[in-house]
């Protein structure tokens, strides 16, 4: 809103006077929700949802606008740098823990309540009296082998195919987005500007593989959110995943553009780096996926 | 006034635009504390009132006022509003107001973002409370959400699920400020053990938000996902558990008491020196105390679940672990206790509310220990006694320590006395009603009555009408409170810079009322020693 009329003074701590964007945010997130409640209740379509998302899109084009503005002012010191960095690492960090929620449901149905639900130890009445002919073993879609095959059968997709491929494809993009954070600091743009579009190139190509591996799932293999705790643990885990990956390339991507302007230098960088921690972030993520979801 | 160093001359960006934009824009923490405290207090009438419905049909056996679903909405929306619009906001407003005068920073770190976390507030309740006009009417399944239950809630449950998302975002971004703020703007000089323990306190809860609020919007996701899109987590025919929803709950849900707590001991850390006129004894013990209390709150949440059909070993380690959190939370009260000793005590409202929190918060903390013994629980699971246990550490516990601090710190933020003899008035009204409306409860709950029920047997009845006459009066009384804050805005005596005598720390050394900007130029190491001095013994460590 009211940019400071007097010429940056980068020994003070800058504080914003009066901004419009976290109030549009409000409202945008307020009809989001309420869109997408109305639409699940079938009170009405998802024109509401619609119009939410819209404007959330201008909050955040408006909010970077202003802060990326602010930036190349220079009012921005390096106390002001050090709290985005701590903010970056906090959020990441809550992040962390959202996925932690979805990876404990996944640990404790495969260790806990599977079992228990085949009668293991003191829950021997589950097996004599509710699920005589339940095996219990794990990938399953229930005693009652929900999903949308007639005959209870689903597929699960094999570690050792796209998964693993994907796995080498977010690697590399980790190695290849340090290889464009050493440029930058080694004042090489070229390398730069390659190596970060060679990035986000490679997370919408996990991205894509991904969206093909769903549609194998959804259309071949009879996997699908419905298909018991194992479609429902797959499906939450990676596409929470897959959104992340979708999120962060977009940021990737972004960067790249405020590179081609000319943006960051040498030292001050924290946009760059902000968006390759959460880029480590996402690759730190889909490890533990490959592992425990996809692997053993 | 002691204090000469602030940049007045710098007033020239004191532009604050007029009228409703000044609210809706604003990135000072002081009006965003205003706003957050607001806020609070208008939800704590809301929540209120619905305590009031409860305890009218509760008042006799037999069906009287409200229908039984009206009446489980009620409990459950009651709780939701004073958890996530009471409590955890008035929290943050005292955030935002104090940490940055309390360690000499010129505002809160990511000021944009500090009214983004407060915006979010008025909107996600507006969607929680839209509940009640939809059809099936507002949840009331409990604020546990517990599963199958909850799963067969009408229209409100995916508004109920949103505003739980939008509440978690912004108590994240709070918690993210509150953060970057203690550990990126002290002043030079203000080394962590020189710390306010508002300040620490503030510091360890909002590691705790920001560890557990992304853990509940998970558990609310898969609710919703459960309900709409055919997912099995907590329906056991898909391989999934019921169970387990209350596995991820209350791993959010049990440091999430801690998170209504922590802040009231800094608030009673603060005031009880200040009107025994010592320094507060074991500066050092009180902040490894809550340390371990916040570090505790992470390993105990299964005694939630006790009667759940846990393995035995689980019953065993949970019991055991929550027996634990007792150890530094007497380390606290005794310290408090030992703080006032051989001290000049003076009885102003703030000490008088601190005074009954340190009784009141011990009778719930030892009923607590009661529910910790796993066996005895059996007997005392989702009884009246539970409902006792929580509300003595809630009310007397962070709601009267919440209005100590208004009391303390409101000649601060308005530059005016309140009228003392109606704030005493308030706090006997209130610490005599809050007694007659909980201390029965236990009575009730050892005598096996259920809680969330709006009927019950003939033999409930006596207890039941003392506790709904103490409902009702302690109630009435909480009028009182926004009577002597808005005389206090409007007017009356000036208030001095140290507006207590015993008061030390920075914002003592700042004028009441304090001005729109503070601390543009950090406070020196002298101003900041001075204040230590009252929090370590020996002050001169820097």
């Amino acid at each position: 809103m009211s940019q400071s009329h007097a010429p940056p003074d980068s020994s003070k701590y800058y504080l914003p006077h009066g901004t419009p964007w976290p109030i549009i945010g409000s409202v945008a997130l307020f009809t989001t929700m309420l869109g997408v409640a109305a639409w699940l209740n079938e009170w009405f379509g998802p024109e509401m949802f619609a119009l939410g998302l819209t404007l959330l899109a201008v909050m955040f084009v408006g909010w970077f606008r202003t802060v990326i503005g602010e930036n190349q002012q220079g009012v921005y010191n390096l106390d002001v740098d050090r709290s985005f960095r701590m903010g970056m690492i906090w959020f990441i960090f809550s992040e962390v823990m959202f996925f932690a929620a979805f990876f404990g449901a996944l640990f404790y149905s495969r260790t806990l309540s599977v079992p228990w639900i085949g009668g293991e130890g003191v829950k021997v009445f589950d097996k004599i009296f509710l699920w005589q002919n339940y095996d219990a073993a794990w990938p399953t879609n229930g005693p009652a082998h929900l999903g949308p095959r007639a005959d209870g059968s689903f597929e699960v997709i094999p570690a050792f195919g796209v998964p693993a491929l994907n796995t080498a494809i977010l690697l590399t993009s980790g190695i290849t987005v340090t290889i464009a954070h050493h440029a930058l600091k080694a004042g090489n743009r070229t390398v730069l500007k390659v190596f970060l579009a060679l990035t986000f190139l490679l997370g919408f190509l996990f991205v894509s593989l991904q969206a093909k591996e769903y549609g194998e799932a959804y259309m071949h293999k009879g996997l699908q959110l419905s298909t018991g705790i194992y479609g429902s643990t797959f499906f939450m885990l990676t596409g929470f995943h897959g959104l992340h990956v979708t999120i962060g390339a977009i940021m990737l991507t972004i960067i790249w553009l405020r590179t081609l302007r000319g943006h960051f230098t040498p030292t001050r960088h924290f946009g760059f780096e902000a968006v390759a921690w959460y880029w480590h972030f996402v690759d730190v993520v889909w490890l533990g996926l490959f592992i425990f979801v996809y692997w053993i | 006034m002691a204090y000469s160093a602030t940049a007045e001359s710098h007033d020239h960006h004191d532009h604050r635009p007029s009228g409703i934009w000044r609210w809706l824009s604003t990135t000072n923490h002081k009006d965003i504390g205003t706003l957050y405290l607001i806020f609070a207090g208008v939800m704590f009438f809301v929540g209120g009132s619905m305590a009031m419905v409860i305890r009218l049909e509760l008042f006799k056996p037999g069906m009287q006022f409200v229908d039984p679903a009206f009446f489980n909405s009620m409990t459950t929306v009651h709780a939701l509003a004073m958890i996530f619009g009471g409590v955890m906001p008035a929290w943050v407003g005292l955030a935002n107001w104090m940490i940055p005068l309390q360690v000499g920073a010129p505002d809160m770190a990511l000021p944009r973002m500090n009214n983004f976390s407060f915006w979010l507030l008025p909107f996600a309740f507006t969607l929680l409370l839209i509940g009640f006009f939809v059809p099936g009417g507002a949840p009331a399944g409990g604020w546990t959400l517990y599963p199958p239950l909850v799963l067969q809630g009408g229209d409100s449950f995916p508004l109920a699920v949103f505003a739980i998302h939008l509440m978690g975002a912004s108590s994240i971004m709070g918690a993210i400020n509150v953060i970057v703020t203690i550990m990126n703007m002290r002043a030079p000089g203000m080394t962590l053990l020189r710390m306010p323990l508002f300040v620490w306190t503030w510091l360890i809860t909002a590691y705790l938000l920001i560890a557990v609020m992304p853990v509940l919007a998970g558990a609310v996701t898969m609710l919703l996902t459960d309900h709409f899109f055919g997912t099995s987590f907590f329906s056991a025919s898909g391989g999934g558990d019921p169970v387990m929803f209350q596995h991820v709950f209350w791993f959010f849900g049990h440091p999430e008491v801690y998170i209504l707590i922590l802040p009231a001991f800094g608030v009673v850390s603060e005031v009880i020196p200040t009107f025994s006129r010592k320094p507060l004894f074991g500066y050092e013990a009180m902040v490894y105390a809550t340390a371990s209390i916040a570090f505790l709150s992470f390993i105990v949440w299964a005694h939630h679940m006790f009667t759940v059909g846990m393995p035995l070993a689980g019953e065993l380690f949970f019991m055991l672990s929550t027996m634990l959190i007792a150890i530094p939370t007497g380390v606290k009260v005794f310290n408090w206790s030992a703080t006032m000793w051989k001290g000049s005590l003076t009885f102003e409202p703030p000490m008088l509310f601190c005074l009954a929190f340190l009784f009141l918060f011990t009778i719930g903390g030892f009923s607590g220990l009661m529910l910790a013994i796993a066996p005895a629980d059996f007997q005392y699971q989702d009884t009246y006694f539970v409902v006792a246990h929580f509300h003595y550490v809630l009310v007397p516990g962070s709601i009267f320590t919440i209005i100590a601090a208004v009391y303390y710190w409101l000649p601060k933020w308005t530059g005016h006395m309140y009228n003392m003899t109606l704030a005493k008035w308030h706090f006997w009204l209130s610490t005599i009603f809050v007694n007659v409306l909980f201390f029965p409860q236990h009575f009730l709950g050892l005598a096996g009555m259920p809680r969330r029920i709006p009927d019950y047997a003939t033999q409930f009845a006596d207890w039941n009408m003392v506790s709904s006459i103490g409902g009702f009066g302690f109630g009435l009384s909480q009028l009182l409170f926004p009577y002597i804050v808005i005389k206090c805005i409007r007017g009356g005596e000036k208030a001095a810079a140290r507006v207590w005598e015993g008061a030390h720390g920075l914002e003592w050394e700042l004028p009441s009322p304090t001005p729109y900007h503070t601390w543009e130029t950090p406070p020196s190491i002298a101003l900041i020693h001075k204040g230590g001095e009252h929090w370590t013994e020996d002050g001169d460590d820097a």
